[in-house]
C-alpha cells in the first residue's frame, strides 16, 4: 500500500494508506486523546474524546477510526473541538461517582487526567441523576464498582476478544446500561477465569483487584508471626514502573531492599518454585513420554489458564500437569522443609506471595492446595499492592540500593527459572533441563529462540535423543483456544504445550502496573518488561534448573527425587471439571 | 438472577429441535444473531437462560452476548407471560390521569415489576403505550378485558377476579 498525504493543523503529513486520522497524528508528533480506544481490541468510536474536524466533513469525526485520504485537512486542536472534548468530560462526570480523594486509581486515572488536561473546571457541572450500582464483590480477586463505570468497554473487549472468554457485556440500553454478566449473574458465578486483564484496561476505578495490604501490615506487626514473602519473575520486571521509572526497568535490588524494609523475616523468591516446577514437570513429562501417558502436556502454572480449561475444556483436564505452580509449591516447601530447617513452626508462618497477577488470588483457595494442612499460601498480593505498600511505608524505592539479595536457602535460582515470566519461559526452562535429562550429554545452545517473542502461537521441533519432540506456546486465552481445539480434533501432534492466560505471558498479568490505553496503543509493553527477563537470564551464572545448588540439595536433603511420593504429596495436585457460568 | 429467576423452564425437546433448526438454517448468514433470537421467542414465548445458552453454544458466541442484544431491545421478554396477562397503557393521556400510580399498585399487589411473571405463573405484568381508548384514562388491561378511569384502591378487586 502506498502512502497518503494530507495535513494535520496545516503540516504536510504522509502516512500509509489504511491508517486512520490518529495514526497520521502521531507520525507528526500531534497526540489527539482517546478514552474508549484500545488497537486492534476496541475500535468503537464511542467515548468522542479523539474528535477532530476534518475540512468538509459536517460534523466532527473520530480520529481513532476515521479513515484518511488524499488531500484531507485536519485540524486537531480548534476551539470547535476543544470545546467539545470538553462538554463529553462534563457529560462523564455527570453520572460519575467522583471520590478521587480515596479512589485507587487516582493519579493515574485516564479520565482524571484528561480532566486535568482540559481543565474542567467545575466537576458537577451537570449534577443529574446519578445510578447507583451495589459493588461486585462475589470474586476471590476483583471488585466491580460501575459507579466509576464510563462505559467505554475497554473490559469487554479485552475480556472477549483477547480472551475469547466474553463473561461481562454491555447490558440494558440507554441511561440504564451497565457493565455485567449474563442474567445478572455475580462475577464468581460465572466462568470468569480471574485473569484480571480488566483490571489492566480499565482506564478508571471501576475495576480493582481485592486489595489485603492491610492483612500484610497486620502480620509483620504481629510478633507471634513469621512472615515469608516470595515474589514471582515477572514482578521484579514491572514495579519500578509504579514509581516513575520507564518500561523495561529491572527493578529486582530495589525490590528486595524494599520487602525487608518493610520487615519481612525472609525474602524469598519465587523464581526458586519455577526451578523447582521445572524438576517436577521435566520429570513427569519425560514419565508420560515414556510411559504412553496422556499427551501433549500443558503447563499448569497459570492459574488463569488452568480455571479456563477446566470451565471451556473440561474433556482436556487430563493434558494438565500436575505439578502445581511456583506459588503454591513455593509454600508448600516453605511451611515443611523450610520451617523444619530454620525451626519456626508452620502454624506461624505467613506465606506472603507478590504475583503480576489477580488469578493467584484464587488459586490460593483452590483445593488440594494445602499439602500441609494449611494452605500453602496464605495471601497473594499483585505488584501494584506490593507498590502501594512501598508508598505507605514511606521507602524512597528509587533511593533505595540495587544490590540486595535475596535470603537463603530458597533464594536461589538459575536463568531458567527468571524467565517463566515471558511466554516460551517456561517451555525453554523445562527444554533446558528435557534435554540434558534425555541426552546425558551436557547442553551447549542454551537459547530456545523459537520459542520466544510475543507471537500468539509458536510452534518447534527439536530433535532430541533420536525423537522429534513438537512443542507449542500459547500466550492469550483466544490463542490457546486455538491450540485447544486442534488437540480436540486430534489435529495436534505436540508433546508439550506451554500456554498463559494472559498475551504475553506473566509480564503482561492482570497484576502488573496499569498502563495507560494511548501509551499500550503505541508500545509494546509485554517486549519491553520480557526483555528485563531475559538480560537476567543471560547474566546468570546457572542458567538451567537442574544445576541451581539450593535445589539440588533440597532433593537430596528432603525430597529424595523428582516425582517421589513426597514431592507428589507436596508439589503435585488435581483439577475439577467445571461449568460454564453456574445456574441456581 | 434478577429475571426469571422463580419460574422453572419447561422447554420440550419439540422446541429445542425446531430451535436447532433455525440456527443451522441461519446462523452462517452475516447479522442472523436477531432473528435467530426472534424466532427463539416465538417458540418458547420468551428467553430464558437456557434457550440463550442454546443459541450461545450453537452460534460460538458468549451468551452474556445475547443477554446484551436480549436487554437492549423492548421486543425480548426474559420472562414467561403468565396466564393472565395485565397491561397497564402508560401513553400521554393515561399517564397525565394516574396510570403511574395504578402501576405500582399492580406491582405491589403481584409482587413483581414491569416485564415479569408471578412465581406461579399466574399472572404477568407489561405496559403498553395507548390502546385507542383515551376517553377512559386511566386504562387497564387484563387479558383481553378493558378496565377504564381505574384508580389504584380498584386494582385489588380487579386482580382477584382472576385468581
Amino acid at each position: 500500500m502506498g502512502d497518503i498525504t494530507l495535513k494535520i493543523n496545516n503540516v504536510e503529513v504522509s502516512a500509509p494508506e489504511g491508517s486512520t486520522i490518529l495514526e497520521a497524528a502521531r507520525l507528526a508528533q500531534i497526540e489527539i486523546p482517546t478514552l474508549c480506544f484500545l488497537k486492534d481490541i476496541n475500535e468503537i468510536g464511542a467515548c468522542r474524546m479523539c474528535v477532530v474536524e476534518v475540512k468538509g466533513a459536517r460534523s466532527l469525526v473520530t480520529a481513532c477510526v476515521y479513515p484518511i485520504t488524499e488531500g484531507m485537512e485536519v485540524f486537531t486542536n480548534t476551539p470547535k473541538v476543544v470545546s467539545s472534548r470538553k462538554k463529553t468530560l462534563e457529560l462523564l462526570l455527570s453520572n460519575h461517582e467522583k471520590k478521587c480523594l480515596s479512589c485507587i486509581r487516582s493519579e493515574n486515572c485516564e479520565l482524571q487526567k484528561l480532566c486535568k488536561d482540559y481543565g474542567i473546571e467545575d466537576e458537577n457541572k451537570y449534577d443529574g441523576e446519578k445510578p447507583q450500582y451495589e459493588l461486585d464483590e462475589s470474586a476471590a480477586h476483583m471488585v466491580r464498582d460501575n459507579n466509576k463505570c464510563i462505559l467505554c468497554r475497554r473490559c469487554v473487549a479485552a475480556c472477549e476478544k483477547t480472551q475469547g472468554i466474553g463473561v461481562i457485556g454491555a447490558n440494558e440500553r440507554g441511561f440504564k446500561t451497565f457493565i455485567g454478566s449474563v442474567f445478572d449473574f455475580d462475577l464468581a458465578d460465572t466462568s470468569c477465569v480471574s485473569c484480571g486483564q480488566c483490571i489492566a484496561v480499565c482506564p478508571t476505578g471501576a475495576l480493582y483487584e481485592k486489595d489485603f495490604t492491610d492483612e500484610v501490615f497486620a502480620a509483620i506487626a504481629d510478633p507471634e508471626k513469621y512472615v515469608v514473602v516470595q515474589t514471582a519473575p515477572a514482578v521484579r520486571a514491572a514495579i519500578a514502573e509504579e514509581f516513575g521509572n520507564p518500561i523495561g526497568t529491572n527493578g529486582e535490588g530495589k525490590m528486595i531492599a524494599a520487602l525487608r524494609r518493610l520487615g519481612f523475616d525472609k525474602v524469598f523468591d519465587t523464581n526458586f518454585s519455577a526451578d523447582l516446577t521445572i524438576m517436577e514437570e521435566a520429570n513427569e513429562l519425560i514419565e508420560r513420554v515414556q510411559n504412553n501417558g496422556v499427551l501433549p502436556m500443558i503447563t499448569s502454572c497459570s492459574p488463569g489458564w488452568v480455571k479456563y480449561c477446566e470451565h471451556y475444556y473440561p474433556d482436556l483436564i487430563d493434558h494438565l500437569s500436575s505439578c502445581k505452580s511456583p506459588q503454591q509449591m513455593f509454600g508448600a516447601i516453605t511451611k515443611s522443609y523450610f520451617a523444619e530447617k530454620v525451626g519456626v513452626d508452620k502454624e506461624k508462618i505467613v506465606m506472603v506471595s507478590v504475583m503480576p497477577c489477580t488469578a493467584k488470588k484464587f488459586e490460593i483457595g483452590r483445593d488440594d492446595q494445602d499439602a500441609n494442612g494449611l494452605p500453602d499460601v496464605d495471601i497473594a498480593l499483585t505488584t501494584r499492592e506490593l507498590a502501594r505498600m512501598i508508598k505507605k511505608a514511606g521507602i524512597r524505592f528509587n533511593d533505595l540500593p540495587e544490590d540486595e539479595e535475596y535470603d537463603h536457602p530458597l533464594g536461589d535460582h538459575s536463568g531458567a527459572g527468571v524467565i517463566f515470566g515471558a511466554t516460551g519461559g517456561v517451555m525453554e526452562a523445562a527444554l533446558r533441563t528435557a534435554v540434558e535429562t534425555l541426552t546425558g550429554e551436557e547442553l551447549k545452545a542454551l537459547d530456545f529462540k523459537e520459542v520466544r517473542g510475543t507471537a500468539g502461537i509458536k510452534e518447534a521441533t527439536y530433535p532430541v535423543a533420536g525423537m522429534d519432540v513438537k512443542v507449542a506456546v500459547a500466550s492469550g486465552l483466544s490463542n490457546a483456544k486455538i491450540l485447544l481445539d486442534k488437540i480436540r480434533k486430534g489435529e495436534a501432534d505436540y508433546q508439550f504445550i506451554e500456554i498463559m492466560a494472559c498475551p504475553g505471558g506473566c509480564v503482561n498479568g492482570g497484576g502488573q502496573p496499569q498502563v495507560p490505553g494511548y501509551v499500550r496503543n503505541t508500545v509494546d509493553v509485554r517486549a519491553k518488561r520480557a526483555s528485563v527477563l531475559y538480560d537476567l537470564d543471560q547474566k546468570a551464572t546457572i542458567r538451567k534448573s537442574h544445576e541451581v545448588p539450593e535445589i539440588k540439595k533440597l532433593y537430596e536433603e528432603f525430597l529424595g527425587k523428582p516425582g517421589s511420593e513426597k514431592a507428589h504429596h507436596l508439589l503435585h495436585t488435581s483439577y475439577v471439571k467445571r461449568e460454564v457460568n453456574r445456574l441456581d | 438472577m434478577k429475571n426469571s429467576g422463580g419460574i422453572p423452564f419447561k422447554g420440550t425437546e419439540e422446541q429445542k429441535q425446531q430451535l436447532l433448526k433455525v440456527i443451522s438454517d441461519l446462523k452462517d448468514t452475516p447479522g442472523s444473531l436477531m432473528p435467530i433470537m426472534q424466532a427463539a421467542q416465538d417458540i418458547y414465548g420468551y428467553l430464558p437462560y437456557e434457550v440463550q445458552k442454546i443459541i450461545s453454544d450453537e452460534m460460538g458466541i458468549p451468551v452474556e452476548k445475547v443477554y446484551g442484544v436480549a436487554t437492549f431491545y423492548a421486543q425480548f421478554n426474559l420472562n414467561p407471560k403468565g396466564e393472565n396477562t395485565v397491561s397497564v397503557c402508560l401513553g400521554t393521556a393515561c399517564y397525565v390521569k394516574g396510570s403511574g400510580l395504578v402501576l405500582d399498585e399492580i406491582e405491589k399487589q403481584l409482587g413483581i415489576a414491569d416485564g415479569e411473571c408471578t412465581n406461579d405463573g399466574k399472572f404477568s405484568l407489561d405496559t403498553c403505550r395507548c390502546v385507542g381508548a383515551c376517553g377512559l384514562a386511566p386504562v387497564m388491561l387484563v387479558n383481553e378485558d378493558v378496565y377504564g378511569k381505574v384508580t389504584p384502591d380498584q386494582v385489588k378487586g380487579i386482580l382477584d377476579k382472576y385468581k
